[in-house]
């Protein structure tokens, strides 16, 4: 029981970072119709962006998390510029063959200056025991860090006079428009925001695991599963299906093979794709 | 002036024909990328220093010539299907006259499909998988110790130290690491001991959270396993992390890397089985001593030689070996030497099957057990098994 209680515990903890990492994918979704398929770069950039602070800085590295969080929107703000300004509003595979290209230059460049060598961040925190089972106290602090910036996401959408624009674009951007709101402006913001939360959970991951420059690839994919099960364009709820899916891993990691959890996971996207294409909070919300 | 310059050509293209038959052109794919590539490179660093010593000396010795050795190799980006690919082209385009293997069991047993199908030679190095030499094969020769003394020679030096542990095995779901565990349970059952736990992950695994949870709950007092570098190194680290309390822990591969001493505290106490180590004295009956070796692999690589390193040398060593006692450069000559060779390097013993059932697999060499001790505040690796072969004592338990 002990064993089960304590990956539950351990699921849990890293959900909050998978519900990060999605909320970027969900909220770039909502905002612009764009799914981005630099997704899984951007988060490997967050990992070796906190390497090299942590590098040149050795101090606390979930302070590094807001130097991340900047150059993040900064690069996110590049990219669309680059490459998804000119294709928002014409077919859904414009963007996605657009934004792939990026991935693969990103992963392409990355690969020249780190190889595919893993990479740490050679930072710990002390953990928390519990009879037999210790929670590393990376994890306490990714997952705290990851709740703390996703509130302040909600914060931001809902109280700031930007985030309110981003909102109000994401419902209509005609209407937006013409209430004097400048789209492109805010479009630019939004995927900025989306990469700087792909950026950070990065950054986290990087405190907790080994990486290289294809390491964002698997949380790519569970942001995927993560921002089906929330709905698209929900970034808060992202979060709590990323706490939830870390949970399902947790809960079911005892009773079978590691190897099969993914099976499950995508079990489940399917499911969810089937019965409730809408993600599952679309009810309790209507 | 015509005539003058289709003589010139013809002369030319004479001196180019002879330049490149004073040529052994041996190709191999390293991975340069990809989850192999730590363990690869040293595997090549071994292949590297070998030629550069060749070639320095005047090269390979046979039928009256000397031959230069030239590499031909690729990055395979630790990928099955670009060995395939890979492998056609260096023996179509580069003309390979030998080939090396890529590092890993299963990238060497996609690569020996090609090899055999054009008659190639290709000693394998990195490639301890028994399964692939058990394939009909004709022309390929293992260097490494089969992968079934990995584990058991682990398991050999647990029974003399504590013979009521009780083990789990997490292992890399990967042919090499299958190959060791699957033998390794029944063996340690064998033994007497009980094993209480047993689960492969998923190769290019991260986070052993759920893994280790299971370990713990297992109540097992020894871990043997893991798999290459990449995921080795994340276990014993994740091991430490979680400050699980085990007595020993065997950790295949990854442990035996210079790098190892990266992982600070987390390197401490954790066991490797290794094909070669600096420590153990061999008298070599050709090619540098062990002290000879160390000592040129230092002074160029800024870093101490893995037992990758020394068995991508001692391939090299022994396909020298014979090509000049075959006195030609043919393939069927050349295996019919390697067919019959029993000898002793600074690697240790070499000695090839001969049996059409697993032709070529390695009869002759064995394994050690080193484990990563702090002395003087310095990580250093030590033999510590067999015990004619220590260089110190295990520390049990571990912590």
């Amino acid at each position: 029981m002990g064993g089960i209680l304590a990956s539950m515990i351990d699921g849990l903890l890293v959900g909050s970072v998978y519900g990060l990492a999605a909320m970027g994918l969900s909220l770039i979704w909502g905002v612009m119709d764009v799914i981005n398929l630099t997704h899984g770069s951007m988060i490997a950039l967050g990992m070796f962006g906190m390497y090299m602070l942590f590098a040149a800085f050795s101090t606390n590295a979930y302070i590094l998390l807001l130097p991340v969080i900047v150059g993040g929107l900064v690069l996110g703000v590049i990219v669309y510029w680059m490459s998804v300004h000119w294709v928002v509003g014409r077919p859904p595979l414009m963007s996605l063959l657009s934004t792939f290209a990026v991935n693969m230059m990103v992963i392409g460049i990355g690969t020249i200056i780190w190889s595919t060598s893993p990479y740490n961040v050679n930072f710990s925190l002390p953990g928390i025991t519990v009879g037999a089972y210790t929670f590393t106290g990376n994890h306490i602090a990714a997952a705290i860090s990851a709740v703390v910036v996703a509130l302040a996401l909600e914060l931001f959408l809902f109280r700031t006079r930007t985030g309110k624009a981003i909102r109000a674009v994401a419902q209509n951007r005609d209407a937006a428009e013409l209430m004097g709101i400048s789209s492109t402006a805010v479009l630019a913001t939004a995927f900025g925001i989306g990469i700087a939360l792909a950026a950070t959970s990065g950054a986290l991951v990087s405190t907790l695991f080994p990486f290289t420059i294809l390491s964002g690839g698997v949380y790519e994919l569970k942001s995927f599963v993560v921002t089906v099960l929330a709905g698209l364009g929900k970034p808060l709820g992202a979060l709590v299906a990323g706490v939830l899916l870390g949970l399902l891993e947790g809960l079911v990691s005892p009773f079978i093979a590691v190897s099969w959890v993914p099976l499950i996971e995508f079990g489940l996207f399917v499911v969810v794709l089937v019965f409730f294409p809408r993600g599952i909070f679309a009810r309790a919300n209507a | 002036m015509k005539r003058i310059g289709v003589c010139f050509f013809a002369i030319l293209f004479f001196f180019s024909l002879t330049a490149q038959a004073q040529t052994i052109t041996v190709g191999f794919t390293v991975s340069k990328t990809g989850a192999l590539n730590v363990d690869s490179t040293e595997q090549y660093n071994g292949f590297e220093l070998w030629r550069d010593q060749v070639n320095a000396k005047g090269g390979i010795k046979a039928g009256g010539k000397s031959y230069r050795i030239k590499f031909a190799s690729y990055d395979d980006e630790s990928q099955a299907k670009r060995v395939q690919q890979l492998y056609s082209r260096l023996i179509l385009e580069d003309k390979a006259d030998y080939l090396f293997s890529p590092y890993s069991s299963g990238l060497t047993t996609t690569a020996s499909i090609v090899s055999e199908q054009y008659g190639k030679v290709m000693l394998t190095t990195g490639a301890a998988d028994e399964k692939t030499y058990r394939q009909g094969n004709k022309y390929l020769f293992q260097m490494f110790a089969p992968a079934t003394q990995y584990l058991e020679t682990a398991i050999d030096l647990l029974k003399s130290k504590d013979p009521k542990a009780t083990i789990a095995f997490v292992y890399e779901d990967h042919s090499f690491s299958v190959a060791v565990a699957t033998p390794a349970k029944p063996y340690a059952e064998q033994q007497g001991f009980k094993v209480v736990f047993s689960e492969a992950y998923p190769p290019n695994t991260t986070d052993f959270s759920a893994i280790l949870d299971k370990v713990t709950s297992s109540k097992a007092t020894v871990l043997l396993g893991g798999g290459h570098y990449a995921d080795g190194s994340t276990l014993a680290r994740q091991l430490f992390a979680r400050k699980a309390k085990m007595n020993m822990v065997t950790v295949l591969v990854a442990p035996d890397s210079p790098k190892w001493t990266e992982l600070g505290d987390a390197a401490v106490g954790i066991c490797v089985p290794s094909q070669w180590e600096p420590q153990v004295s061999v008298k070599p009956q050709f090619g540098p001593t062990v002290a000879e070796f160390n000592k040129a692999y230092t002074a160029k690589y800024n870093m101490e030689p893995s037992y990758e390193s020394a068995g991508g040398y001692a391939a090299g060593l022994v396909l020298q070996y014979a090509i000049e006692k075959a006195g030609s450069l043919d393939s069927e000559k050349v295996a019919g030497v390697l067919n019959g060779l029993d000898a002793t390097t600074f690697y240790g013993r070499t000695k090839f099957a001969t049996d059409s059932k697993e032709h070529g697999l390695q009869l002759g060499h064995s394994m050690v057990i080193a484990q990563w001790q702090k002395k003087g505040g310095k990580l250093t690796k030590e033999v510590v098994w067999p015990l004619a072969n220590k260089s110190s004592n295990l520390v049990y338990p571990m912590q």
